[in-house]
């Protein structure tokens, strides 16, 4: 065969693929999971919408009643309660579709957006060869793997970071309602996540767990399961070890075990202890064995307290309040972000140097 | 200009080197074909000139001076990795467009046009294709791109006789049309005579062969001659193979000089490039590269049964 001219220079008129067209092949690819991702929240953000729309027109009536001592006003500021945040007598349960079940739901949200759109990203491609293809087309690996990962990660982040905008205005009603009282505080470890920016940001980290553990199992249902089993160790670590640490927390002592100050209502409580007499711990046990058995049987709802006070025992609690609130979702948003940006950069970097 | 240059390239895969010491120098426009025993290396000198790979040791150019791998080398390199892996929940369509859409340079008009020519409707699925339409419709994709390089790892491995002869017309009209090279890998020699015009064959990650078909059919002879005679003629010639049968001997041997003399006694004809092809595979210790690389004649006497 002669050598004719070749077709076309690889030099010198070579241009970069341009990003949006990396990007469409990215959105083409995943176009069902995203859909499914975007009708499934859209369901739920309807739903809250609808919810949220009679909540705040209801709680609008219950502002405006004056004066706000009067009967009619707390009968209609009870039924608003009963009506919309949960029954009297069965506060756990039968609150499906009540803020309780929502929230509840809500903790598995960010995992379920993450791993289904992160693990399968590059363990399909890895699984089924395809990469061979992906990987040797003239965009280079580094555009591909930049635009692959980025699209999933910047859409997931923005739609749980709108849709936890539209949770917490739905939830404001209540949290402007009981101050003290009925409301759980936002610093509960099943409320802190499911609000503001560290529900965007597990929803991150899910994402880019699951990208990460995509590229290195390279098989796609393995990766979901590692990923699920990594997320959910990380949030439930977080809770108990890593959130109560994020400041040092606060003491405060008084009262009987069974009846915490007013300031705890809304605050996170880490843990109580009883003191004796002479300022050591006591454990609950033997308190028990100690306190008088009439005492602790009493009517009277205040007799074990009093009886405590009068012996000089003083109950303890650690907390963190409700005031951190915001530090603290700056904190975890941005640990969990780093985080991210670590495991992403790793799983782009293995893409980049991985030989087969 | 050489469109393959390696460098004394070797890969180790743990303790086991997949390729070693591969130096090639393949000039431009030719149709390669790489031949060689499984796990012989095609697949990761391949990998390694698409840079899907990286060599342990030793460099690697590709399209006159290009690195392996780099978005340079990339853009002018298609690649038809073994089994043709696509985007099976496509429509054929949406592959192309997925295609068009990782590439700086795409040719839309003739993508359809292939497609149009062998029947393969732009709404199917990828995955509902024939394995032969799945293999011409990554050729499609290939050649869309209008490579100056074009890398086939074992297009035939799974087509039936019918899709291989297809396939291989494709190629054929292809290079015929765009003055690129190809390289390919293939156990399937009868579909690489008519089309190669460069051979290049591996034995245990080794280079045994390589060079210009017409080079090597024009150095290499087949002589039929008494049996008794082999180690006298093996003195004075480089023999590569030695078949026996009865009295007779069937010998390909390496022309060191042209216009070498044949000893009394045997008969000359010209080999195929199949027969040689078959020859140095049976002899997986003999070689034959340009260059000053001693043809060793040890296993001349040996016996095939």
């Amino acid at each position: 065969m002669t050598t004719l001219t070749r077709p076309a220079p690889s030099t010198g008129r070579r241009r970069p693929v341009p990003w949006a067209r990396l990007a469409w092949v990215s959105w083409r690819q995943r176009r069902v999971a995203l859909i499914t991702v975007a009708i499934l929240l859209g369901a739920l953000s309807l739903y809250l919408l609808i919810m949220g729309l009679r909540i705040h027109s209801a709680y609008a009536g219950v502002t405006a009643c004056h004066p706000a001592s009067s009967t009619r006003c707390l009968i209609l500021k009870s039924n608003f309660t009963v009506t919309y945040y949960q029954s009297f007598g069965s506060p756990m349960f039968d609150n499906i579709g009540k803020p309780n079940g929502v929230s509840g739901l809500l903790l598995v949200v960010p995992l379920l957006l993450g791993v289904f759109a992160g693990a399968p990203l590059l363990a399909r491609e890895l699984e089924t060869g395809t990469f061979r293809f992906a990987w040797t087309q003239g965009c280079g690996r580094l555009r591909w793997a930049l635009a692959q990962l980025a699209l999933p990660a910047i859409a997931l982040t923005a739609a749980a970071g709108a849709f936890t905008a539209l949770y917490s205005w739905y939830m404001w009603p209540f949290n402007a309602l009981f101050a003290a009282g009925l409301g759980k505080s936002a610093m509960q470890p099943t409320e802190f996540p499911v609000h503001g920016v560290a529900f965007a940001a597990w929803t991150l980290a899910a994402f880019a767990i699951g990208a990460f553990a995509g590229v290195t199992i390279r098989r796609t249902v393995p990766a979901i399961a590692v990923t699920i089993a990594a997320w959910a160790g990380l949030a439930l670590a977080t809770a108990v070890f890593l959130r109560p640490h994020y400041a040092p927390p606060l003491r405060a002592s008084g009262g009987a075990p069974h009846q915490s100050p007013t300031l705890l209502t809304k605050a996170w409580v880490l843990s109580s202890w009883t003191t004796g007499p002479g300022g050591r711990p006591i454990s609950a046990t033997r308190l028990n064995s100690l306190v008088p058995f009439g005492v602790q049987n009493s009517n009277q709802p205040n007799a074990f307290a009093d009886w405590l006070t009068r012996h000089h025992y003083t109950q303890w609690w650690s907390y963190q309040p409700e005031s951190r609130y915001g530090h603290f979702q700056l904190i975890e948003g941005g640990w969990l972000l780093a985080l991210s940006v670590v495991l992403i950069a790793a799983t782009i970097w293995i893409i980049r140097r991985r030989t087969w | 200009m050489n469109v393959i240059e390696c460098a004394r390239v070797g890969k180790r895969y743990g303790r086991a080197w997949a390729l070693r010491d591969c130096t090639l120098a393949i000039p431009d426009g030719r149709v390669v074909a790489l031949v060689g025993p499984n796990g012989a290396g095609k697949t990761t000198l391949l990998h390694i000139l698409t840079g899907l790979n990286t060599p342990t040791e030793g460099a690697v150019a590709v399209l006159d001076g290009e690195l392996a791998g780099s978005p340079a080398a990339l853009d002018g390199i298609a690649f038809v990795a073994q089994d043709a892996p696509l985007y099976k929940n496509l429509p054929a369509g949406d592959m192309l467009r997925v295609a068009s859409n990782l590439n700086s340079r795409w040719d839309q008009e003739r993508a359809e046009a292939r497609l149009a020519e062998l029947d393969i409707p732009l709404t199917k699925k990828v995955g509902s294709l024939s394995g032969g339409q799945q293999a011409q419709l990554a050729l499609t994709v290939a050649l869309a791109r209008r490579p100056a390089l074009l890398v086939l790892d074992e297009p035939l491995a799974r087509l039936d006789p019918l899709a291989r002869h297809d396939f291989m017309a494709s190629v054929m009209a292809a290079v015929a049309g765009d003055a690129m090279s190809v390289i390919m890998s293939s156990h399937v020699l009868a579909e690489l005579e008519p089309i190669a015009d460069y051979l290049v064959m591996l034995s245990a990650g080794r280079v045994q062969v390589a060079g210009e078909v017409d080079d090597l059919l024009a150095s290499h002879l087949l002589l039929t001659g008494p049996a008794g005679e082999t180690s006298k003629l093996a003195d004075r010639m480089c023999v590569v193979q030695c078949r026996q049968a009865d009295a007779q001997a069937h010998l390909l041997v390496r022309t060191t000089k042209p216009e070498e003399p044949i000893p009394p006694g045997w008969d000359p004809r010209p080999v195929t490039l199949q027969e040689l092809v078959l020859a140095y595979l049976r002899q997986p210790g003999a070689a034959a590269l340009p260059g000053p690389t001693q043809v060793s004649t040890d296993h001349a006497a040996e016996v095939q049964a």
